[in-house]
Parts: structure tokens; sequence; C-alpha cells
């Protein structure tokens, strides 16, 4: 189980002695087993908090908590040895790191060609294509976040799966992909699943969804319970802040 | 021949005890070991230092080793290797140079080899440098590589220096017939306050010949590289260096790429980039449970492989 408790992160802002709060006391719980989906609109605050879980960042205020232990001081390497992982939105490009080494960190150990096969395979790629492919710029977007992806899965370890916007950059048919991986996670791993994403088909797998909005979190509970509303308004109101409109009128 | 030989013949040129097929392996200047094959004859030269090496057209994926090591100091190991390659052989060329020194005195190989290839034919050459031991005398090993590339001929160079080198001035030049090809893929690692200096000029004068260019350094401590590259397209031919480096601590490279067209259809392209580690390189690993200099020495390895 994560859990975060009334954080709060500002960044610097324009004069020196501005800031520019991005959370403003976030308050959650990503239970283990299950698939808890982040989401709200751009610049709410959603990759930030993904970062300050996986320790990218610290937070200026509250509390971090992986199972019993305060990982709030943590750095990102301890972090992720207890089990964190983080699938970045932009997947990093390496000159001369090939997918094989990518995976082989990731696991912490060499792997036989049959395992990375297996974990390439669930991303939609062909280990005989991809396995000594440098992840560099000759990989298009989709394919390296599909290898970002498969470097997540290869974790042993996991405690808490974050992906962020993993949708983002990849065609239908990888997108389905994806949809299945969350599933398969979702019921034969038992890591907290936490992914931020805008995509209905996304949500409508999830077991919980969190509402981010402003740095804060506007609305959160079982998907049964948040996503007919968040359904409601998306279509009536593209536009984040007509419900507040709305309600004004 | 000595251990200190063994050790680095084992690190530059993959010995085991013993080397299938031709070889020589040059040990302070003299020679320790030489066998021809039926197909690849080694001969001493006769107006100086060095060896030239026959390899007829009917060698077929030969190899040929010519290893050369300098064991304590005050050596200055000059030699001059010719290789004639004929019509349509196809043979690796492993050449490693190891250089060892404990004493005060400076230790230096300077191999100047030369490559004639015929045509159709295709050589792999590949070239491991390294220096070792505790001494204060400087370690420099200072190759020449002058080649000339026949029609349809092609030639790939391999080349690493690994560590330890206190001083390196390498002189790659090369001439290209009708569409031969030249792949040459470089890397240099320096630490402390070695220096490596690299020079390429090639000249393409025959039409649809090609060059591709590959160099790849990383700089560290208060090391020095310099890089200097000149492509000459000198008809309908096709050009692409790339060099990019790594900085560490306070490492320092100075690139300065050079292309010249000669010709409306010469195609040329240069990439460079310098600088430090990505930072978020360094995040990425350290996500997947790294250290930072895990991290740094992970994707300094892959860089360089």
């Amino acid at each position: 189980m994560l859990r975060l408790n009334d954080i709060k992160w500002s960044v610097p802002g324009e004069n020196e002695t501005d800031t520019n709060e991005i959370l403003k006391g976030v308050s959650l719980e990503v239970p283990d087993g299950e698939l808890t989906v982040i989401t709200g609109p751009n610049g709410g605050g959603k990759t930030s908090l993904a970062k300050l879980i996986a320790g990218l960042d610290t937070p200026d205020s509250g509390s971090i908590q992986l199972d019993d232990a305060d990982i709030t001081d943590w750095d990102m390497t301890k972090r992720a040895k207890s089990g964190i992982c983080f699938a970045f939105q932009q997947p990093v490009k390496f000159k001369g790191l090939t997918v094989r080494d990518l995976i082989e960190l990731a696991a912490g150990e060499k792997c036989d060609w049959g395992t990375i096969c297996d974990l390439l395979g669930g991303v939609g790629l062909c280990a005989d294509e991809y396995i000594d492919r440098t992840v560099d710029s000759s990989l298009s977007g989709g394919e390296s976040k599909r290898i970002e992806i498969a470097t997540v899965l290869a974790r042993k370890d996991a405690k808490v799966i974050i992906f962020d916007e993993p949708e983002a950059g990849i065609d239908l048919w990888s997108f389905n992909n994806l949809i299945d991986v969350f599933k398969k996670l979702k019921d034969e791993h038992g890591a907290a699943l936490l992914v931020i994403s805008h995509q209905e088909r996304i949500l409508e797998i999830a077991d919980n969804i969190v509402v981010v909005a402003d740095g804060k979190v506007r609305t959160s509970g079982s998907t049964d319970s948040v996503l007919p509303e968040l359904m409601v308004n998306e279509k009536s109101a593209r536009c984040p802040r007509r419900k507040d409109i709305r309600s004004e009128a | 021949m000595n251990n200190i030989t063994e050790k680095l013949l084992n690190i530059v040129s993959d010995w085991n005890g013993t080397f299938k097929g031709a070889f020589n392996i040059r040990e302070d200047g003299q020679c320790v070991g030489r066998q021809s094959s039926e197909h690849i004859k080694i001969e001493s030269k006769t107006d100086g230092p060095g060896l030239v090496i026959h390899i007829s057209p009917e060698a077929q994926k030969e190899t040929v080793y010519i290893p050369a090591c300098v064991t304590h100091s005050d050596v200055n190991d000059l030699v001059y290797n010719d290789f004639y390659v004929g019509d349509g052989a196809d043979v690796t060329i492993i050449a490693g140079c190891g250089v060892h020194s404990d004493g005060e005195e400076e230790a230096r190989h300077n191999g100047i080899h030369k490559f004639i290839l015929g045509k159709g034919s295709h050589v792999l050459y590949k070239e491991k440098h390294i220096a070792t031991g505790n001494g204060t005398g400087a370690k420099r090993i200072d190759p020449v590589t002058e080649i000339e590339l026949g029609e349809d001929s092609v030639m790939e160079i391999d080349s690493i220096q690994i560590s330890g080198v206190d001083s390196t001035n390498r002189k790659t030049s090369a001439v290209l017939d009708a569409r031969s090809k030249l792949i040459i893929r470089e890397r240099i690692m320096t630490d402390g306050t070695e220096t490596a200096k690299t020079d390429f000029e090639v000249e393409m004068n025959g039409e649809d010949s090609g060059v591709e260019l590959v160099s790849r350094s990383v700089a560290k401590d208060d090391s020095y590289q310099e890089y200097h590259s000149k492509i000459n397209g000198n008809c309908r031919c096709t050009g692409h260096s790339e060099c990019d480096a790594i900085l560490a601590g306070n490492g320092r490279v100075n690139a300065t790429p050079e292309l010249f067209a000669g010709d409306i259809d010469a195609s040329l392209i240069h990439e460079a980039a310098i600088g430090k580690i990505a930072g978020e390189q360094i995040v990425k690993l350290r996500t997947l449970g790294l250290t930072e200099e895990e991290a740094e020495q992970k994707i300094i390895e892959g860089f360089l492989r």
C-alpha cells in the first residue's frame, strides 16, 4: 500500500521571491493489487505527483509511506530498490545501451532470450528484431514507449508500478496491447498499480479513480462511483472549468 | 615471449595461448612468433623494421593476427607493416597494441600500417590499445594508418583505446576508388592527464564511393582530446561523420570536423555532440535501482561499446 499524506510541492516562480504552488495538499492511497488511475486536466499536478512518488523530486511538506515505511526522504535509488517502479511519459534515449541492457538492468540480473522474448512480446515487440537494438533516436516514439513499459515489467521486486501517460504517442494496436498488459498486471501481480491517464478505456478498467486538478484531489473513489460523473462532465463540458462556471451560474 | 606480453595479448588480441591461422607477435621491437598460412604470407621487410603481409584472393573468412607489445620503459618501437589484399579476399586483421611500463623512461609503440585493398575485397581491421603498469614514464601509442581502397572493396575499422595510454596521436588517411566503402568506428576513453589526438583524412575519388566515420570518446578527470576529420568528396559519393563525446570531471574535447564537397553530387553529412551525461539518463537508470555512480558507469560502457 502506498499512502500520500498532505503532499505540498512548489517550484520557483518568475521572480526570485515567488513560488508556483503545484501540489496543494494531496492525500491519497494506492492499494496493493489494484489499479488506481489519476486523471484530470493538463497542468493539474498529476506528473509532479508521480515524480514525487518515484523520488525524482522531494515534497516541500507532507509524507509518503510505502507499507509501514516513511520513504519521504529516500532518494530515487533507494525507492527503486524498495520496489517503486516508474515508466516515464517520455522514454529516455541512450547512445549505446541496448534493449537487452535496459531490461537486464531493470531485472537486476542477466536474462535469457526466452525471458526477454516474453517481456517484449508482452508489449507487442518481437525479441528477434529488438533485443540488440540501441535505445536511441532510431526507435519511433511508440517503440520507445513499449520498451519503456517492458523495462518496468522486468522488475521482479515491484511493489508500486507507476505509468505516466502510457498511452501517449502509441498507435491503436499498441494501445489495445497496453490495456491487456494492465489487465494482466491487475489480475496476476500483487503490486499497487498507479496509472496517470486521460484515456476512457484505461479509466474503465481501473479499480479506483483519483481526479487531480489545480494541485488538489477534486474527487476520488471507486471507478463505479467516479467514472459516470466524470464522463457526464467530460461530454457536457470539454473545458475542465466549465463545471465551476455552470455552478456559479 | 614474456608474461607481460602474454597478459597484454590476452587483452588486445584475444590470445589464449595460441592463434589460429596466420600471425606475427612483436615484443619490444622483436618478432617472438610468426606463422603464415596457405593464403596469408607474412614476411619481414627488407628495407626497415616491419612486415609485408600478402593476402591472396583465395583467403576467405580468414583471420591474421599482428599484435605488438612493449613490456618495459625506455623502448621506442617503430614498425612499418604493409598489407596487400588480393582481389575478392575476405579477411579479419587483428592488430592490438599493449604498452606496459613500471619505469621512469618513456615506453612507446609507433605502428605505421599501410593497406592496399584489391577489387572487391573486404577487410575487417580490429585494433585495441591499452597501457598498463605503474611506471612514471609516459606510455605512448601513435598509430598511423594509410589506406588505398580498390574498386568495390570494403574496409571496416573497429578501433578502441581502453585505458592507461598517457598520450596518443592517431592518424588515418584513405583514398577511395569507385564504389568502395570505408567504415570506421573509433572509441577512446581518457582519464587523469592523458591526451588523445585523432586525425582522419579521407579522399573519395571514385564514383559512388562512401565513408562512414563514427567516433565516440569519453574524457574524464583532467584529460584532453582532439578530434579532427576531413572528408573530401571529389566526385559523386556519400560521406557521414559522427563525433560524440562525453565529458566527466574537468575533461575537455576539441572537435573540428571538416567537409569538402568538390562535386555537385557529393553528399556529405556531419553530426557532433559534446557534453556531460544527460541528467535524464542518470535518472532513468536510478529508477531501475542503480546508484548515480553505477548509472554513469553503465552509460559510459554502453557508449563506448
